[in-house]
Parts: C-alpha cells; sequence; structure tokens
C-alpha cells in the first residue's frame, strides 16, 4: 500500500471537508443528486444476492444461488427464458431491466443475523445493490428485511417460513413470496382430519426458536379447531442431535400422534429418532400412531431418507407440478444444473422476476415506486397458480401443497408426493390475525434512502 | 504528553492518523476499476474494524497481560448489544445513553462472571466462561425471547415508547443520531475515479476506539499493569510473597468486559439490531483469535488483527465464480478454469480456509503475531539487529528472586 501518497493528499483533503462538514452541518444529511438509495446510473444495475453460503442452510442457500443465477440469465435474454414466458406479465423483454443489463453480488449470511446484515450493508454501500434478496432463515430475514427498510432499499425475502416477518415484523419496503406457518396449519389440518380423524390427540415437539412457536401455535390452532385435543408441546433446544429423551414421553402421554415442529437437521434427526423407537408401529387409543411435519423441504427428506415414507407436511412448492410454469422452470433449472430445483431455488427466482416486473412496469427503480407496482398486484403463470401480493402486509397468497413422503421414490430427488394443493381461500387470513401480530402490526411507510 | 512516553505517544498518533485518514487509506482503487473489489472504505465495514478493534484491545488486557484466556467475552459483547438498543426502545435513540448504558451491563454481568470463573485458571477458568457464555446464548435465543427477542432478535419500532424523544413524524422511522445527527449520514467525497465516504458513525466509532487505545496505553504501562504481567510470569510466586492476585485479574476481566460492552453498545449505534448469534461460541473465538493472530500482549497487534479477520469475512468472502472469470478471462479456456478450480476453494464461502492457512503460518512462523512480522520486516530495512527494546517487550522485567 502506498500509504505515503494518500497520507499526504489525504491531509489536505481532509482538512477541507472537515472545515465545510462542521460549517454546513445539513451537507452530511442529504449527500448526493440521486432521488433514491442506490439510484443506478450507468447501463447496468446492481441486484444483492445474499444467501448462506456456509452455516447449517448452505445446501439450500446453494441452490437459491443457482436459481438467481438462472433468473440474471434470463432477464438479460440469456437461456431459454424460462417462466418469463409463462408468466401473466409480458412486460419483461430479456433485455434487462428498464433496457439496463442485470449484474449482481453474493454475499453469506451464514445464517447468523450480524453476518447477514454485515452482508446486506455492504451490499448497499459498496456495491450499489438496487435490491437486496435471499436468506434461507426468518430470523435472518427480519433482520436484513429491517435493515433494507432503514437503508431505501426494497427487500425481496428468500425462504423464511415464520409468521413474523410477514406478520409483526413487516415492514414497507420487504415483501415474500414464500408461504408461512398459519398456512401451513391450515393447510395441513383438514388433509390431517381427513386422513386420520378428528379426535386425535396431539404431541407437539417444537424446536425452540421464534419460527418453531409460530409453527406450533399454527398448527395447534388450525388442528384444534377441527377437533383434535393437544395433549402437551415440549420444547427441544435448536442444537439437540439426539431426541430421544423427548421421544420415549410421548408414548406415556396418551397421544397419539406426534408433530415434529422442526425444519433441517433438527427435523431429520428427531423423525430418524421417533421411526427408530417404533412410533409408527404402534397403536394408542386404538389408532396407529402417526407423525407430522409442518414443513417439509427436499433436503430434509433426502436427510431423513426412508423414514419419510407416508409422513404429511405442507410445501411451498414442489418440481412435479404440471403447470406451464413449473415446468418450464423445472426444464431450464435442469437443463443448466442437471437436476431440479428445490423449494427455496423456486421462491428466489420467482422473486427476482417479479422484482424485475415491478421495477419494468413501475417504468422506475424507486423503491416506493416498486413497491406501490407490486402491492396488490395479481400475477399468475410463475408455478404456484393465480397468485396476490396482498399489499396490507406484503405477502403473497396462492395455493398451499400438501404432500405426503413418497412409498417408492424413484430418485435422490423424487421423495415427495403430492397429496393436495389447498386453495388459496382456505389459508388467507385477515391482515390484523392474532398470530401476526394482531392490530399492532403496521409496514410504516416505504423507504426511498437518500 | 497526556501520560504517555515519547514512544507510547508516537504510537497513539499513528493510530490517530490511521483512523481519522481511513476512508482514504481503505479505499485506494478507483470506483470502476476492477480492483475495486478490494476496496474497504465503506461505512459498515469501516465501523466494525474500529469497533472490533475496541473488543480485541479489551480482551488483550485479559489475556495479553494476564494470561487468563477467556472463551466467553462475546457474551459481553452480547449483554452490551442488549442494554443497548432497550436504551433506545425506552428512552432515547441519541446513542450516548445506550453506549453508556451497555458498558455498564457487560461490567456488572463480567463481575458476576468473573467472581465465580476466577476460582480457577487455566483450561478451567477458559471451559467456565465458555459454559457461561454459551448460557447466556442458549438463554437469550430461546428462554428469554420476550426480553430479546429470541432467534429475530431486537430492532427499534415505531411503536417504541422513547420517552426522551417525543413522538416520530408520521412516516418516519427511528434512526440512531447523537443529538440530531444521524449515525448513518455520510458525505462523499468524489476525486476523478475515487469515492471516499465520510460517515459519521465511524468517526463515533474511532473516538471511542482511540480512547480506549488510550486508555489500553495507560493500563500496560501503569504499576497495575505490571502487576498483572506478573499474574502471568507466575502467580504462586506472587502469592508467596504476600499479594493477592484476584483482585488484580477480577479487576482486569471486568475492564475486558467492559470493552466488549463498549464495542456491544457501538454495534448497536451503528446499525440497530441486536441478536443472540453475537454471544454464540464462534464469536468469543473470534476474538481470540484476533489477539492472536495480532501479536497478545502487543498493544497495536489486536488492533490489526481484528482488522485481518473483518476484512476477510467482508471482502474475500465476496468474491464469487463470476468475478474471477473475469479477472482469469485473458488466459486461454482450459487454463482458466484450472486456475479457478484452484483458487475457488479458497474465496468466496471457502474465506475460513483462507483464514485458517494464515493463522496456521502465523502461530508457527510468526508466534508474535503481525506486529513480529512487522517488527522483523522494519529490522530488514533498517538493516541492523539492534535488538531495540520494544515498547511491549522490554517491560517484562525480569523478576526478582
Amino acid at each position: 500500500m502506498s500509504k505515503t501518497n494518500l497520507t499526504r493528499r489525504g491531509v489536505l483533503k481532509t482538512s477541507a471537508i472537515a472545515g465545510a462538514g462542521l460549517a454546513v452541518p445539513t451537507i452530511f444529511t442529504a449527500s448526493s443528486a440521486s432521488a433514491f438509495t442506490n439510484e443506478p446510473m450507468g447501463s447496468t444495475v446492481t441486484l444483492g444476492f445474499n444467501v448462506p453460503q456456509s452455516g447449517p442452510y448452505a445446501d439450500e442457500g446453494a441452490d437459491e444461488l443457482r436459481a438467481y443465477e438462472l433468473a440474471v440469465e434470463h432477464l438479460n435474454g440469456g437461456g431459454d427464458g424460462g417462466m418469463m414466458n409463462t408468466f401473466s406479465s409480458k412486460e419483461l423483454q430479456g433485455n434487462g431491466i428498464l433496457g439496463k443489463k442485470v449484474e449482481y453480488v453474493t454475499g453469506d449470511t451464514q445464517t447468523k443475523s450480524d453476518a447477514a446484515r454485515a452482508s446486506a450493508k455492504s451490499m448497499i454501500e459498496k456495491d450499489g445493490a438496487i435490491m437486496i434478496t435471499g436468506g434461507s432463515s426468518s430470523g435472518v430475514a427480519v433482520a436484513v428485511q429491517a435493515l433494507c427498510q432503514e437503508a431505501g432499499v426494497i427487500f425481496m425475502a428468500g425462504l423464511t417460513h415464520s409468521n413474523d416477518t410477514t406478520g409483526k415484523d413487516r415492514k414497507a419496503n420487504g415483501f415474500r413470496h414464500f408461504f408461512n406457518s398459519y398456512m401451513s396449519g391450515a393447510a395441513l389440518a383438514p388433509v390431517l382430519a381427513a386422513e386420520y380423524g378428528t379426535d386425535r390427540k396431539a404431541y407437539h415437539l417444537t424446536a425452540d426458536y421464534n419460527w418453531g412457536y409460530t409453527t406450533e401455535e399454527a398448527v395447534r390452532a388450525s388442528t384444534e379447531a377441527l377437533g383434535w385435543e393437544t395433549v402437551n408441546a415440549v420444547k427441544t433446544p435448536l442444537t439437540a442431535t439426539d431426541f430421544s429423551a423427548y421421544i420415549t414421553p410421548v408414548l406415556q402421554s396418551g397421544a397419539d400422534t406426534l408433530v415434529l415442529n422442526h425444519y433441517g437437521g433438527n427435523m431429520v434427526n428427531s423423525l430418524t429418532n421417533a421411526v427408530q423407537f417404533g412410533l409408527r408401529d404402534k397403536q394408542v387409543n386404538g389408532k396407529d400412531f402417526q407423525i407430522v411435519v409442518p414443513l417439509y423441504s427436499r433436503l430434509m427428506a433426502r436427510g431423513a431418507g426412508a423414514n419419510v415414507k407416508g409422513i404429511f407436511g405442507s410445501t411451498n412448492w414442489h418440481w412435479s407440478l404440471q403447470d406451464e410454469g413449473s415446468k418450464a422452470f423445472v426444464k431450464s433449472f435442469g437443463e443448466k444444473y442437471g437436476f431440479p430445483p428445490s423449494q427455496a431455488a423456486h421462491t428466489t427466482y420467482v422473486q427476482t422476476l417479479l422484482y424485475a416486473d415491478a421495477v419494468q412496469r413501475a417504468g422506475s427503480f424507486a423503491p416506493c415506486a416498486v413497491a406501490e407496482a407490486l402491492e396488490d398486484y395479481e400475477f399468475d403463470g410463475l408455478g404456484n397458480g393465480p397468485t396476490l401480493y396482498r399489499a396490507d402486509d406484503h405477502q403473497c397468497f396462492k395455493d398451499v401443497l400438501v404432500v405426503k413422503g413418497k412409498e417408492n421414490p424413484q430418485s435422490e430427488f423424487d421423495l415427495l408426493e403430492i397429496v393436495e394443493v389447498t386453495p388459496v381461500e382456505q389459508v388467507t387470513y385477515p391482515p390484523d390475525h392474532p398470530q401476526m401480530g394482531g392490530a399492532d402490526a403496521t409496514l410504516g411507510t416505504c423507504n426511498n434512502g437518500a | 504528553m497526556l501520560g504517555l512516553n515519547k514512544k507510547d505517544l508516537k504510537l497513539l498518533l499513528i493510530v490517530a492518523v490511521l483512523a481519522i485518514l481511513a476512508p482514504f487509506i481503505l479505499n485506494p482503487f478507483p470506483e470502476d476499476s476492477a480492483m475495486a473489489q478490494f476496496n474497504a472504505g465503506y461505512p459498515d465495514l469501516m465501523q466494525r474494524f474500529v469497533i472490533f478493534g475496541i473488543f480485541a484491545i479489551g480482551f488483550n488486557i485479559l489475556f495479553g497481560l494476564t494470561g487468563y484466556l477467556s472463551f466467553g467475552h462475546a457474551a459481553f459483547l452480547g449483554v452490551g448489544s442488549y442494554a443497548a438498543i432497550w436504551m433506545m426502545k425506552l428512552l432515547t435513540m441519541n446513542v450516548i445513553p445506550a453506549i453508556m448504558l451497555s458498558v455498564l451491563f457487560a461490567g456488572l454481568f463480567s463481575l458476576i462472571v468473573g467472581w465465580i470463573s476466577l476460582r480457577r485458571s487455566g483450561i478451567y477458568f477458559a471451559i467456565l466462561t465458555l459454559a457461561f457464555a454459551q448460557m447466556s446464548y442458549s438463554l437469550a435465543y430461546s428462554v428469554l425471547t420476550p426480553i430479546t427477542g429470541g432467534e429475530t432478535g431486537l430492532q427499534p419500532k415505531v411503536t417504541d415508547p422513547r420517552i426522551l424523544d417525543g413522538t416520530l413524524p408520521q412516516g418516519e422511522t427511528a434512526r440512531a443520531n447523537i443529538f440530531g445527527l444521524e449515525m448513518n449520514s455520510s458525505y462523499d467525497l468524489i476525486v476523478g475515479g475515487w469515492l471516499f465516504t465520510f460517515n459519521v458513525g465511524y468517526y463515533i466509532a474511532a473516538i471511542a476506539m482511540l480512547a480506549s487505545f488510550y486508555v489500553a496505553i495507560r493500563i500496560f504501562r501503569s504499576p497495575f499493569g505490571t502487576m498483572l504481567r506478573a499474574v502471568k510470569s507466575n502467580q504462586t510466586r506472587m502469592y508467596y510473597t504476600g499479594l493477592n492476585a484476584k483482585p488484580y485479574t477480577l479487576a482486569a476481566f471486568v475492564i475486558s468486559g467492559m470493552y466488549a460492552g463498549l464495542a456491544g453498545g457501538l454495534l448497536v449505534a451503528m446499525d440497530t439490531q441486536a441478536g443472540a448469534e453475537r454471544m454464540f461460541w464462534t464469536a468469543s473465538g473470534e476474538v481470540v483469535l484476533m489477539t492472536i493472530l495480532g501479536g497478545a500482549g502487543t498493544l497495536i497487534g489486536p488492533v490489526l488483527g481484528a482488522g485481518l479477520i473483518k476484512y476477510m469475512e467482508n471482502i474475500l468472502s465476496k468474491i464469487n465464480k463470476d468475478i474471477l472469470h473475469q479477472w482469469f478471462a485473458f488466459l486461454p479456456d482450459g487454463l482458466e478454469d484450472f486456475i479457478i478450480t484452484i483458487v475457488y476453494p479458497f474465496i468466496g464461502k471457502g474465506w475460513h480456509l483462507t483464514l485458517g492457512l494464515i493463522f496456521m503460518g502465523v502461530v508457527i512462523f510468526l508466534p508474535g503475531g503481525l506486529v513480529e512480522g512487522g517488527q522483523r520486516i522494519a529490522r530488514l530495512f533498517r538493516g541492523k539487529k539492534a535488538k531495540e527494546s520494544d515498547s511491549d517487550k522490554s517491560t517484562q522485567s525480569t523478576p526478582a528472586e
């Protein structure tokens, strides 16, 4: 580093600036001529893809990144265009966004709020990213969403399932396409009631953190409404790897159904333990013992192997869907990477397209204009059927898939089968629902930044 | 001046100049050049440099002087953060009360933890502090969710009371400020292709870092500091001479806990969010790495170590395959792919691997850390082997028999 040079020149500059700064403090607040944070001036626009590349959700993060790269390729006119061809809006021409070529920067959230915020901040402050997207856990999503609100850029959430992201922690600059705990509960309960009867006694094992709480609450509320009884709900430490101590009391409790509000590695371990303990071969109250997993992902199903067979759960999207959008996406993803996309890949790809389309329709990159274009926007052809981006909480409302572990999987990706597509009406809730933070939850006002 | 000898004063002045000119020094490459990737002069990272510098300086007062290896210092950082964010939620978004309270709470918490943990030394002490930190982390992550926000952490909300601030105008969000001057406001200076950012938050943090650095120098040079070194060199002998080491070690522990609290408070002041992850044991491990990498027991070492680790975490981790392809595009295809295959594991998500290799290299070849490296280079340039009484080592006097 040629330190001396810079220092000498720097001394002159700083003294001048320090003088100016002290004299006119207002110069600090309104710094430049641009109308909003990181207004793209040149012929390119930069998006920030902030995904977990290390830590427990690194696999999901890697799949998200693949989807982002694919989306950028499609937006810039490369590849076969994927879901841009099936998307109900035909604004996107394959010439970037508003004629500007799409570029991107990536960062590692490490599935930690601090690291995720640091990475998002560097994208905003250093790389001039106009939109941040990604994440694979609700804690990270909520933290980064708040940051984007403050900085005045748009946040398009990736895989985040907790109610809070668009519930009590909703923000005007943040948008979520993925479904949430409430929707999982509302979609699962009727299927469970039809399959297992309405007089079940449920025992919950819940991961001891925010997402676990909201999921347990949602599933309990929905199943109890249909006549189930909740015998007990036990919190398990997030770091637990051996759940046998938690499984033994289940049998003595008189419960005949076990609900595992676990995600990722937790779920793989708890389900494996439960099956090893022979829970599924037991008869309780004259009924077969059953296990339910509210949120499924392909990566979890793969981890748990044969143990997932016949176990019910819900998911946002699955590559075996036969609508045009899903087929187009699976085709272009498969051609590029050689295997079908996960639901995390799907939601991030869709979020990128939705953002680009909203900018195109608004005719501006200004966050408030984009937010307005997304609010109460109805679209179709992106794999989930007709979908609404609700203005009240920036949550997407669409059909939810109830899935079951496949009995005879054909490949390592073919582990889940769709049992039912729960129509959107059944999972819709009012924006001030108690599980969503009640009447206190507000979006605030959108922020364009400096 | 300031109660420092000439050499220390020079060091303090160098650090001060570096801190003031950081926006220039850290942005040596023009914005649109390919090397801009390596620029680190943006507010967030500059803030992190000095804040983790404070954290490491504080840790070094305990570890560098007394030799007690605490593996739970992140807990104090976390307690400081939570104290600061609650102050902002309840009282005012002005950062001064928040920072003061974070130091106070971290001090109290470290007093309790230190009181218990310092009954043992060596590995048992390390394990005890680690246990406390992990306990705090688990509590914050789950049981204490009403106070800590659990997984999602805490952020200021529009609906918070903020007794001293009065109500916000419609549509405004609460922002951390110092008497109205917002932490995240900056002034951009564009000179030719270069962009230099002067950020309010950074300079506040830098002032705090300079103050901490000054206090650390004073501690190092004081009779109290000498007493701490005595603990490190031979505690048993201290007892035999009739001195009780415990009050000294406890004081050092609390002081370094307060430094950690200050860092935690500043983190919140710069970025108004507190989460449990910052108390995780890897965060405690990180500060140990920083100190050893820079040079334990030296004054400037921990700051350098903190800078190096944060630089790698934020800059190296963002280089992806795409950027590599741009860099090596001039090579023939086969060679390009080959080189990228070799380099790729060390960048992006592989930055931990690079950090590990550097750490191994430093520990094996430069046991005194980066500071020793600097000294060796300086000696090479001076061309003399004069074993100059270096400020940090000379003070280790031979104990009297």
